[in-house]
């Protein structure tokens, strides 16, 4: 039995290593602001979230299937969050059937076991309630099948066999075992015997020839005595109490999958709410195979500002259908970081399966999203930086495949203009002519201006952050080519004109 | 001599090592005091000439008073990594670690630890002393689990185990050195010393009798039966195996792979009274195997021989010092003897390395670049100057730690070596975080200069790196050129990493060395540094090239 709420046919991995970007993701996209809105407090599924999140699909049939599944949750919040519910149930009733999980006495290991799977029994009855009264309601494959599996694999004669062979390890007539002698003479080697072959000599029975066995009994009040008597029965009935244990953890693992593949549905319903709340636009995003690069979206919004933020904040729209290479220039505090974190979240969550907060989105499926931001903190030390930020690339390009994704944010501006535009340009051809795609914040004109004279019809698309007359910014991005200068001067003035005389 | 460290105490009636001792090498050796079996007891007092050391020819015990080596140099060199690294993990670290850092200055003893080390390049030799080693750390491991046991029949079992490694462990030795080419003074005398102690009645009795009392114990095989609070104990009849029945009952629940709950039981060294009672039921039942057990070991205490055990510990520092450079041999990375110059100057070294850098880029499986100089008739310095990440730190740390591992005896990097007897080496390395108070810096920078070049003599080593890279370039040259007098004033040998070029071409005695660029290609760095004028190069896409970040690498790495 399988919850295959994630993939149509296999399990998802969280065991598996979160993508060696994730750290950089997380820091550069602001997700943290996401999953704890997903997870609303609870550990389970913050994990839960990060790990489908970062572990991004790359075939758009998975990603309509678990947007159909979402559906299902969306339309049907109370089911969704009550199988959950039992979900959890059976690991907070474990918890409580065993003190500790792992016990060092095969007695309670086996004893343990048999409470478990009683208690597993009782779980899987309300589950199964639940698949009857809505098999016929929800519409994704995902539901459907794990409903009819609930439906039809859940044998109550299954159980009435497994009592009945517990009932035969309760050793009413004492523990046979044999052993031999380990290089301390204690013994070792015990193997369980069958009782019932034990019989005495006949010249035993009546008392003639040499012994043949000897024997001692522990003192009532011998509590040491007793333990160690507990002990050795322990290593007779051992490999009996781990075949009843692992037995219970198999049907535990199934509860554990349920819960951790619901948990991604649960947390994107979570943030559903939160999104509503604040009048954020939802929608499923329409995934693309990547032979043509498609990428347009409306009224497209930053999730995590959007969540931090009182106010309403600007959407972008573009149309890069076609492009490889969207260069954003333009002025400071313009909206610059913001698209491109929205840009980058959105095809995250598109290719987890989860819902965009946009109007509408409709982009390639990818083969990865990788962010590259300049570090502030790392400003100090002597020619370290530019060092730092390429070393930092030569990570990424050691991980990139073509169909991936790359967000710069004012990378290699760490050495003067000329060096530096030489260094990110030479990056940028070679991504963009490995079918990589590329969005570029930058301030260096002679970079971004290199671009624009491109053989290649409509290979590049310029994106500019604009001030209204008044100076203020807008926030929302047009589709202009780049100025030779920045606006780093009317922030130096509002900035430092005050306390110029003082330097 | 003798102090008890470790008194066996045993609990019942036998006392069968209670009066073993351990001298302060570790050695057991028995203490007759109470007279209980002295006369049955296989003496360490050999009849046949001691073994001398290992590590002096003629045996010194090194009087260590807390840390001594010079720690700016420990860590300017990066010595203590590759210190750490031959240590870690050895049963006596801080052993080795004093021998790893106390500098010889007397040619003959690098000498006879170097015929030491080129026996062992035998690699069948090698083996056979590593096997022996690991043997004799059981016999001592076992040694301490007896001190912990409370129960007459476990500590006999275990103290029959003891025997029978530290048998096995001396006879497969004696045998090896028999048949390996030996050829130092060291390990020809400890062979001898072998052969006839392997040869002794003494010995050859303990080895027999072990053997048959371990054939009679491993051969019980007995029933437990437990019922409640009574436990019945007998030979075993042939019972049938229940775990096995039960197992196929439940195979039908096996599906992937789940934790495995079978509990891990140990028998020692905490066997209980239980245990103890049981096994006490079964010495009646097999009387005879246990009262020769018994007996056995009432004659045997002090059965460990005290020259095979300071064998054994020397013998730590090369095997140590092999096993380190083990994998950097693998990787093809070469060792050499080198000649030590007691008068003369000219030194050299070829296809030498960093031995830090090399053990960890050899772990990364990355390629070490090989390096080499030599110093010719009056030649006395190496200025070294050349592009950052060239490779400058590195040449100046290899030319301390070749002199470092040579005078404690060692092979060190390189294909052939020639390196001087000095009676010191100096280290100044400017340290990142000395950056952040830049006025208070430079003066102590000059005292603790001034402190190196009175301290020094023509016969020591001084290592400079980068020194005033945070004053003006004005300030810089000119101390530069001071200091740099005083060296060729002093004639001792001197490796100076600088970036001003003009220290260079100071004075005949001077050889300029820098780190290089390929001509056609200028931001490949080959992390070689060689003879050659100063002329200093920095280029911010050199950097870009390091990290193979420009279209056409990009391009190749991408099309993976």
């Amino acid at each position: 039995m399988k919850a295959h709420l994630l993939y149509t046919q296999q399990d998802f991995n969280f065991a598996s290593e979160l993508p060696p970007n994730h750290e950089d993701l997380t820091q550069d996209l602001e997700l943290s602001t996401l999953f704890e809105s997903m997870a609303q407090g609870d550990k389970f599924l913050l994990e839960v979230s990060k790990r489908v999140v970062f572990a991004s699909l790359k075939d758009p049939e998975v990603i309509i299937y678990r947007q159909h599944i979402l559906a299902d949750c969306i339309a049907y919040p109370k089911m969704a969050r009550e199988i959950y519910d039992i979900a959890v149930m059976s690991a907070q009733g474990k918890r409580g059937l065993w003190g500790h999980t792992s016990s060092h006495f095969p007695s309670s290991i086996l004893s343990g076991a048999v409470r478990e799977l009683e208690m597993f029994v009782g779980l899987l009855k309300q589950l199964r309630g639940l698949a009857d009264s809505f098999a016929d309601k929800v519409h994704s494959e995902g539901f459907g099948t794990l409903f009819r599996s609930l439906q039809t694999d859940l044998d109550d004669d299954y159980f009435v066999v497994i009592d009945r062979h517990l009932k035969q390890l309760r050793f009413q007539d004492g523990v046979l075992m044999s052993s031999e002698l380990n290089k301390d003479n204690s013994g070792i080697n015990y193997v369980l015997r069958s009782p019932w072959d034990t019989k005495l000599s006949w010249k035993e029975r009546i008392g003639i020839g040499s012994r043949s066995s000897y024997s001692f009994t522990i003192p009532p009040r011998d509590e040491a005595g007793a333990n160690a008597l507990s002990d050795l029965t322990s290593r007779g009935i051992n490999i009996v109490a781990n075949a009843a244990a692992q037995s219970a953890d198999h049907i535990e693992s199934y509860f554990s999958m349920l819960r951790s593949e619901l948990g991604f549905y649960v947390g994107s319903l979570n943030l559903r709410d939160q999104l509503q709340v604040k009048g954020e636009p939802t929608c499923f995003p329409i995934p693309a195979a990547w032979n043509k690069p498609e990428l347009t979206f409306s009224d497209l919004r930053d999730v995590s500002l959007a969540l931090r933020s009182d106010n309403r904040i600007v959407g972008n729209e573009a149309d890069a259908r076609g492009k490889m290479l969207v260069i954003i220039t333009g002025a400071n505090s313009g909206g610059k970081s913001t698209f491109l974190r929205s840009v980058g979240m959105a095809q995250l969550m598109m290719q987890c399966g989860m819902f965009v907060a946009a109007e509408s989105y409709r982009a390639s499926v990818s083969n990865g999203i990788f962010t590259h931001f300049v570090r502030e903190e790392d400003s100090s030390m002597r020619s370290g930086r530019l060092d730092e930020e390429l070393s930092r690339m030569s990570v990424i390009t050691d991980l990139l495949t073509s169909h991936s994704i790359v967000l710069f944010n004012e990378s290699f501006a760490a050495t003067n203009e000329r060096e530096g535009s030489e260094i990110a340009r030479q990056i940028v051809r070679a991504l963009v002519d490995a079918d990589i795609k590329v969005f570029f914040v930058t301030h260096q004109f002679d970079f971004a201006e290199s671009f624009r004279g491109e053989q290649r019809r409509d290979f590049a698309l310029f994106l500019r952050a604009e001030r209204d007359a008044d100076g203020r910014r807008n926030f929302k991005l047009v589709k202009r080519e780049p100025l030779p200068t920045s606006y780093g001067e009317d922030l130096y003035k509002k900035v430092f004109l005050v306390s110029s005389n003082s330097s | 001599m003798t102090r008890p460290v470790r008194g066996l105490t045993l609990k019942g009636d036998v006392s069968f090592a209670k009066n073993l001792a351990v001298d302060q090498n570790g050695a057991v050796s028995s203490n007759n005091a109470s007279g209980m079996g002295a006369d049955t007891q296989l003496s360490t007092v050999s009849t046949f000439s001691e073994f001398g050391s290992l590590l002096f020819e003629v045996p010194t015990e090194l009087e260590f008073v807390g840390n001594q080596e010079d720690q700016s140099l420990v860590s300017d060199l990066n010595l203590d990594l590759i210190v750490n690294a031959i240590a870690a993990g050895r049963e006596e670290p801080d052993f080795l670690t004093r021998y790893l850092y106390h500098q010889l200055h007397d040619g003959h003893v690098m000498y006879y630890r170097q015929e030491i080390f080129r026996d062992l390049e035998d690699g069948i030799l090698l083996e056979a002393l590593e096997h022996f080693a690991q043997k004799i750390h059981q016999v001592r491991v076992h040694a301490e689990q007896i001190e912990k046991m409370q129960y007459r029949h476990q500590q006999e079992g275990w103290f029959l185990d003891e025997i029978a490694i530290y048998c096995e462990a001396v006879t497969s030795l004696a045998g090896h050195l028999g048949i390996c080419n030996i050829r130092s003074k060291g390990l020809s005398s400890f062979r001898e010393y072998l052969s006839k102690y392997v040869a002794s009645a003494a010995f050859t009795s303990l080895d027999a009798e072990t053997r048959n009392l371990e054939k009679a114990l491993g051969a019980i095989k007995y029933s437990v039966r437990i019922k409640g609070l009574k436990v019945e104990v007998r030979r075993y009849d042939g019972e049938l195996d229940y775990s096995f029945e039960i197992e196929k009952t439940f195979e039908r629940f096996q599906q992937g792979s789940v934790k495995d709950y079978k509990v891990n039981f140990r028998g020692w060294p905490g066997m209980n009274h239980v245990g103890a009672q049981i096994v006490g039921l079964l010495a009646r039942l097999f009387s005879d195997e246990f009262s020769a057990l018994d007996d056995y070991c009432r004659r045997h205490a002090g059965f460990f021989d005290e020259n095979i055990r300071r064998f054994d510990r020397e013998l730590q520092f090369y095997i140590a010092y092999l096993e380190f450079i083990k994998p950097l041999r693998l990787a093809g990375l070469e060792f050499c003897y080198p000649e030590i110059s007691e008068e003369s100057k000219e030194i050299f070294a070829i296809d030498t390395f960093d031995l830090a850098l090399a053990n960890k880029l050899v772990s990364e499986r990355a390629t070490v670049i090989l390096n080499e100089f030599h110093l010719e008739e009056a030649e006395r310095v190496l200025v070294i100057s050349g592009p950052n990440q060239g490779g400058k730190t590195t040449f100046a740390r290899t030319f301390g730690q070749l002199h470092h591992f040579a005078s404690i005896g060692c092979p060190v990097p390189g294909s052939a070596a020639r390196l001087f007897l000095f009676d010191k080496i100096f280290t100044h390395f400017e340290r990142e975080e000395d950056l952040a108070n830049m006025s208070g810096k430079l003066e102590n920078d000059l005292v603790r200069i001034r402190g190196v070049l009175e301290e020094a003599t023509t016969n020591s080593i001084v290592i400079m790196n980068e020194i005033f890279t945070s004053t003006t370039l004005y300030d810089a040259r000119f101390l530069g050129t001071k200091i740099m007098e005083r060296v060729i004033d002093l004639d001792l040998l001197c490796v100076y990493v600088t970036f001003i070029d003009e220290i260079a071409s100071l004075g005949k005695t001077i050889v300029s060395m820098k780190s290089t660029i390929i001509p056609e290609n200028p931001a490949e760095r080959t992390y070689k540094v060689v003879r050659g004028p100063a002329d200093g190069l920095a280029y911010a896409l050199a950097i870009a090239e390091k990290h193979n970040l420009t279209y056409e690498r990009m391009r190749r790495r991408i099309a993976r």
